[in-house]
This record gives C-alpha cells, sequence and structure tokens, in this order.
C-alpha cells in the first residue's frame, strides 16, 4: 500500500502573501459527498464530542450508544433549526474503541445514518471525520510499526470509513518517548529530535498507510495534528510549569512534523487542535480546521480569537455530554460554533476588504498578549512556513523554523508589539544557543542524541534509527 | 569545615559539579548525615515555595532534583551507616486506561526531593497492581494521577481496591487536571494536590494524620 504514495515535499508556499492568508479561504478546497466545499469561502462548524466519566466497556455499550445517538440526534436538529448550511462532524473516539474496532464502527454508524437522515429529510449537508486513538503508545515501549495495536487502528480506520467516514484523521504520537521529557527540561534540541527526526519518520510511515486506506475506501485523507507535543507545550506554559516563550517556539517547530501528512497524500481539513494549522495552511494551500475561545470547553488557550484567523472549519475540540442550563452540552457547543461561523461567513459575504478587517481584529485582539499567539498571527506564519519550505531536509527545518520564531519573538517584544514576562526573556538567548550549537549534519544530530536520550522509552528500528 | 547552606544552595541553583563536591567535603569533615541531608531536602523544599509562587520554572526544578540525586548517591553509604532510611516509601502511578505522566513525574521527582523513597509504576496502571506494589514495599502512601475525564472512573475503582484492602496506614492521595478536592472526598481519597509542590506538604500531612 504505502509504495503506491509518492512524497510530496513542498519547496514553496501556496499562499505567500498574508492578506491571502484569511479564514473561509484556501487555495486547494475540499469538497466532499455531499457537498460542502471547505475551504471554498465559507467557514462550517467542526463539533466534537465527548461521552461523560463512565467506563467504556461491553457492560456499558448499549448505553454508551444510546448517548451518541441522543447527541447527533439533538446536534442535527439544532443545526437545521438555526439553518447552518454544512456541518463537519468529529468522532474522536476513546481508547477501548479502537481497541475494540466494532464499538467504533458501530458508533460511527449510528453517526453517519443520522447524517445522512438530515441530508434526506432536511437538506442539511454534513461530513463525517473519524479520528482514532493512536493506541499505539499502550505498550512501552510503543510498537510503532507492527503488533496488535497498529493492526487494530489500521481495522478501526478502515471500517469506520467502510461505514460512512469520510475524513481520516489522527492525533499521532510518534516522538512523543522523547518530547514529553524534552519539554519539562525545556530542551530545545530534544524537542527538535522528537518531532524532526523521531516524528516526522514516524508520520511518514503512518500516513502512506492512512492515504493509502482513504483511498482504498473512497474517503479523505484529512490529516493529522501536534496535539501531544504543541499543545502538551501549551497547557504547561498554562500551568506555568513551562514558559510561553519555549511553547510558542515549540509550536513553530511542530509544524514541520505536522506536515509530513500532506506531503503523503493528506489535503484537508487539519485536524482542530493542530494550532500550527495556520503555517501548515500557507505551505500546502490546503484548508484547516481550528479551534480557540469555543473549545475552553476542553482546555483552556491564549489563542482564542487568533486562531479562527485562518481557519476553514471551527471546532469546539470536545465537550462531555452533560446537561447546562441551555440543553446537553453538544447541542449548545453546535449553537455557539454555527454563531462564530455566521460571523465569518457574514464578513466573507462583503469582499475582501470586510473579511480581512474581521481577521485582523481576531489577530489583534490576542497576538500582542502572548507569544504562543503572537506565532499564529498570519504574518508569523507565513515568515515561519517560508523558513521550513527554505531548508533541504526536516532538521534543518526544525531548526530554522524555531530560529524564526524565536527571531519573530525577539522583534515583536523589542518592537512593543508583544509582552514577554521578564522572568522568561532569558529563554530567547537560551533557546537561540540551544539551536545554534546544534551540529550542522543531521547525521551528526542523530548520533549526538541516541547518545544522550533514554533508549529504553522506543524501539529505534521503529523510527528507522 | 563545609557549610551547609553551601550546599543547599548548590543544590537549589541546580550546580550538581559543586553540589556533590562539596557533599563529598560535608562527609570528609564527618559532619553529622542527618544535618547534610536536612539541608538538601531543605533545598528542594526551598525550590518547590518558588516554584509556587511562580518565580521559577519546572525545568530549575528538574535541575535542582538531578543535583540532588548526585548528591544523595554520595552521601547514601554514610546514611546507610548511620542508619538513616528515607521518611518513608510512596508508591505513584496513572491509573489503568491512562498514558499521561508528566504529572506523574514531577511529583514523584518532588517526593524524592523530600526524601520519600519513591516505586513508580508508570502508566495505565491497574487497580491490582497498586495494591500488590503497596504490599510488596510496605508503602505508607499511594499516589493516584489521571489526566482525562475518562480514566477517572479508574481512579475510583483503584481507591476503592486500595481502601478496601485495609493495608495498616496506608493512605491514597490523588491529582491530575480533572480532579478536584470534592472528586477526592466522593471516591474516598485521603487526599488532592492540585500541583506537584503541593503534593509534598499533602503527603506529609496524610501521613501525620
Amino acid at each position: 500500500m504505502s509504495e503506491n504514495i509518492p512524497l510530496t515535499r513542498y519547496a514553496a508556499l501556496a499562499i505567500n502573501n498574508e492578506q491571502d492568508l484569511c479564514f473561509g479561504r484556501a487555495p486547494k478546497p475540499l469538497r466532499t459527498r455531499r457537498g460542502i466545499v471547505i475551504g471554498g469561502g465559507e467557514v462550517y462548524p467542526e463539533l466534537n464530542f465527548t461521552l461523560p466519566a463512565i467506563s467504556v466497556e461491553q457492560s456499558n455499550h448499549r448505553e454508551i450508544c444510546r448517548q451518541y445517538r441522543q447527541i447527533i440526534s439533538s446536534a442535527l436538529t439544532r443545526a437545521v433549526e438555526l439553518e447552518a448550511s454544512g456541518l463537519v462532524v468529529e468522532f474522536e473516539t476513546l481508547p477501548p474503541m479502537t481497541e475494540n474496532p466494532q464499538w467504533a464502527i458501530e458508533i460511527t454508524k449510528i453517526l453517519a445514518d443520522a447524517m445522512e437522515d438530515a441530508y434526506a429529510k432536511d437538506g442539511l449537508r454534513s461530513a463525517l471525520r473519524i479520528t482514532p486513538n493512536d493506541t499505539r503508545e499502550f505498550i512501552r515501549p510503543p510498537m510503532m510499526r507492527s503488533g496488535e495495536k497498529w493492526e487494530r487502528m489500521l481495522a478501526t480506520f478502515e471500517g469506520c470509513a467502510a461505514a460512512g467516514a469520510e475524513l481520516l484523521s489522527i492525533e499521532s504520537v510518534g516522538g512523543k518517548e522523547v518530547h514529553d521529557d524534552a519539554l519539562t527540561m525545556c530542551d530545545l534540541g530534544a524537542v527538535i529530535f522528537a518531532l524532526c527526526v523521531m516524528g516526522v519518520r514516524d508520520m511518514q510511515f503512518l500516513w502512506t498507510h492512512v492515504t493509502g486506506m482513504a483511498r482504498e475506501q473512497g474517503a479523505i485523507s484529512a490529516g493529522d495534528t501536534a496535539c501531544g507535543f504543541g499543545n502538551t507545550a501549551m497547557v504547561l506554559a498554562e500551568q506555568k510549569l513551562i514558559p510561553r516563550v519555549f511553547a510558542a517556539v515549540v509550536r513553530a517547530v511542530t509544524a514541520v512534523r505536522s506536515l509530513v501528512a500532506y506531503e503523503c497524500g493528506a489535503v484537508g481539513p487539519g485536524k482542530d487542535c493542530g494550532y500550527e494549522n495556520s503555517i501548515l495552511k500557507a505551505i500546502t494551500g490546503y484548508p484547516m480546521s481550528m479551534e480557540g475561545k469555543t473549545a475552553a470547553c476542553a482546555h483552556l488557550s491564549r489563542v482564542g480569537n487568533i486562531a479562527a484567523a485562518t481557519c476553514d472549519t471551527w471546532s469546539n475540540e470536545s465537550v462531555q455530554n452533560v446537561r447546562l442550563l441551555g440543553g446537553m452540552a453538544p447541542t449548545c457547543y453546535l449553537e455557539q460554533l454555527v454563531y462564530d461561523c455566521r460571523l465569518m461567513n457574514r464578513a466573507l459575504s462583503h469582499g475582501r476588504e470586510s473579511s480581512l478587517m474581521l481577521r485582523d481584529w481576531m489577530v489583534e485582539s490576542d497576538e500582542g498578549l502572548d507569544p504562543q499567539a503572537y506565532v499564529l498571527s498570519p504574518a508569523s506564519a507565513i515568515a515561519i512556513a517560508r523558513a521550513i519550505v527554505a531548508e533541504r531536509d526536516y532538521y534543518h527545518s526544525g531548526k530554522a523554523a524555531a530560529l524564526r520564531a524565536v527571531e519573530l519573538l525577539r522583534e515583536g517584544a523589542r518592537g512593543g508589539r508583544l509582552k514577554i514576562g521578564a522572568r522568561e526573556m532569558p529563554y530567547l538567548d537560551r533557546m537561540q544557543h540551544a539551536v545554534e550549537s546544534l551540529p550542522e549534519a543531521e547525521d551528526a544530530f542523530i548520533g549526538q542524541m541516541m547518545d544522550v536520550v533514554d533508549l529504553g522509552k522506543f524501539v529505534p528500528k521503529d523510527y528507522g534509527l | 569545615m563545609v557549610n551547609l547552606q553551601n550546599l543547599a544552595s548548590a543544590i537549589e541553583a541546580g550546580n550538581r559539579v559543586e553540589a556533590t563536591k562539596l557533599t563529598k567535603q560535608a562527609i570528609e569533615d564527618k559532619l553529622p548525615a542527618k544535618e547534610m541531608l536536612d539541608a538538601m531536602v531543605g533545598a528542594m523544599d526551598s525550590i518547590g515555595r518558588k516554584f509556587q509562587r511562580n518565580e521559577v520554572f519546572v525545568p530549575e526544578m528538574l535541575i535542582a532534583s538531578r543535583a540532588m540525586k548526585e548528591s544523595m548517591a554520595a552521601l547514601e553509604p554514610v546514611l546507610v551507616k548511620a542508619g538513616i532510611k528515607p521518611a518513608f516509601t510512596a508508591v505513584i502511578g496513572t491509573v489503568q486506561g491512562d498514558l499521561h505522566d508528566i504529572g506523574k513525574n514531577l511529583v514523584a521527582m518532588m517526593w524524592k526531593g523530600a526524601n520519600f523513597a519513591v516505586v513508580d509504576l508508570g502508566t495505565n496502571v491497574s487497580p491490582e497492581k497498586f495494591l500488590e506494589a503497596a504490599r510488596q514495599h510496605g508503602a505508607r502512601v499511594v499516589g493516584l494521577s489521571a489526566l482525562l475525564t475518562t480514566t477517572m472512573p479508574a481512579m475510583k475503582q483503584t481507591v476503592s481496591a486500595l481502601k478496601g484492602a485495609k493495608v495498616p496506614g496506608l493512605k491514597v492521595v490523588i491529582g491530575g487536571a480533572p480532579i478536584t478536592e470534592e472528586f477526592a472526598k466522593e471516591i474516598g481519597a485521603d487526599g488532592f494536590a492540585p500541583d506537584a509542590a503541593s503534593a509534598v506538604d499533602l503527603v506529609r500531612k496524610v501521613v501525620a494524620a
């Protein structure tokens, strides 16, 4: 399967001008089965949900299916009532569902059938994204390229695609074995090793398989996210465990890893929690899903508005199916997403100047307050994207992304456009020194890192090392 | 004669070369082992408090912890000879179904810095494994971590298993992003810590109770 997927290396940007990097429009829009054109001039809500605290096991299976049936039924009804012109629904499985693919497939069918009914009865156009868990990490050290976990993950993709899921995504974890420690030590060299040596190798292996599977099933290879990397950094920064400037630079480097999915045939929309998607949209031209203020139900962030500036679907990340005053939480969040999208679509309908005005307000309201927002502005995203594609390999792209991000932050702080806390400022010098001290040749870097990383935590041959 | 305040400062600054050198000198000077240990634990307490006050980030704590670890390696034989043992044994792990371990690792680090003997069971740990480890190592405390709301039931099951086994003197403490004081009470845990540094004080408190 994998031999048939040619690898595309991006050497130039699809979007060169920051005025062209905006929500709702992508140079390479995506048409779904029911006619939604993502990135074609309209932003669509992307609803995600999860169960309340419940053991996902056979004895609860009937109740779990009942909950998913209720979630989708209520959400679709509300989408019709609010006259949403389209909707993307994401079913992100819980680990036991990827472990037992038949459970994931059954729930996919519940969701897909309801969505088809809403299309037939009410004309509601929708597309279903399936995101199995990357359960390979449930074995320590993980077996990344073979074994029962890998087989069940693929079976979940295949079965769910056959059951009606149209967009295939995952939050893959290759490289996380080293990255978690790298984050807590603020070790940028180890971050680059995890993302741009280990991560990219795993992404190539994984995404050639996912794209092959998508083609066999008539589904769409959508995209990945560096959630377990960039968002872990973001959460640690929010908890004041690591500096925000470090999380911002990690975000820039994650784009190198997430890009590989598109090199292996993914066409978007990139997964919502990949905040690096603004950089990836500039490189690939594919539409992207994003999340921000309306995902506070899942996690807090400092990028609530700016994340929407470049989105093509707008997501709530995840919300538990619990009762709120307005109704069940997924329905309430569907409504919020619909209104967010209405506003963006209204701006789009007024033309380029209006949509850029709204985009710029969203950017300006966040970018000066946090380094993690600053690196996501259209101008920063294009600068980082340009640094990435200018390099000959992933290692050098990672270094270039990090250095460009440090430079952007330094310029922002110096120019008074960005607030950086006093105790964070020394980290800019530390990060720059760390990257500039890395060996020039990737082989030498790998040799150096293999001497210091914990080889008990991963299987080098599973990364081609 | 080595000034133990200098040893504490070296550990707190994460200067492991200096800290190890001062430890060895202090041993040669035949300073009381307990005083050396107290200086080291005091240094980790101090950096933990700085972390709680948002004066340092985690890397600074980790670097201090490494300095302490190397100094402890030098001090260990002296402590054994003097009959000084770790305060008590604590077992820690992330509950079944949950693979997140950053928070758990930070708590383990802080506990080691407080001179607890720590048995780290890793992630995705079943209730049976927690119980077995607590018995095998004579633990006074078991720490449970969870990041996912969907693994909170596993935390409840683990607390039930540990409490149901009625191991004399055993306390169970919990933590993790979705965990609250209220949830800890609801499932019968002995305590809850909102962050790694607080987990040291929490354990000292529940063990003393």
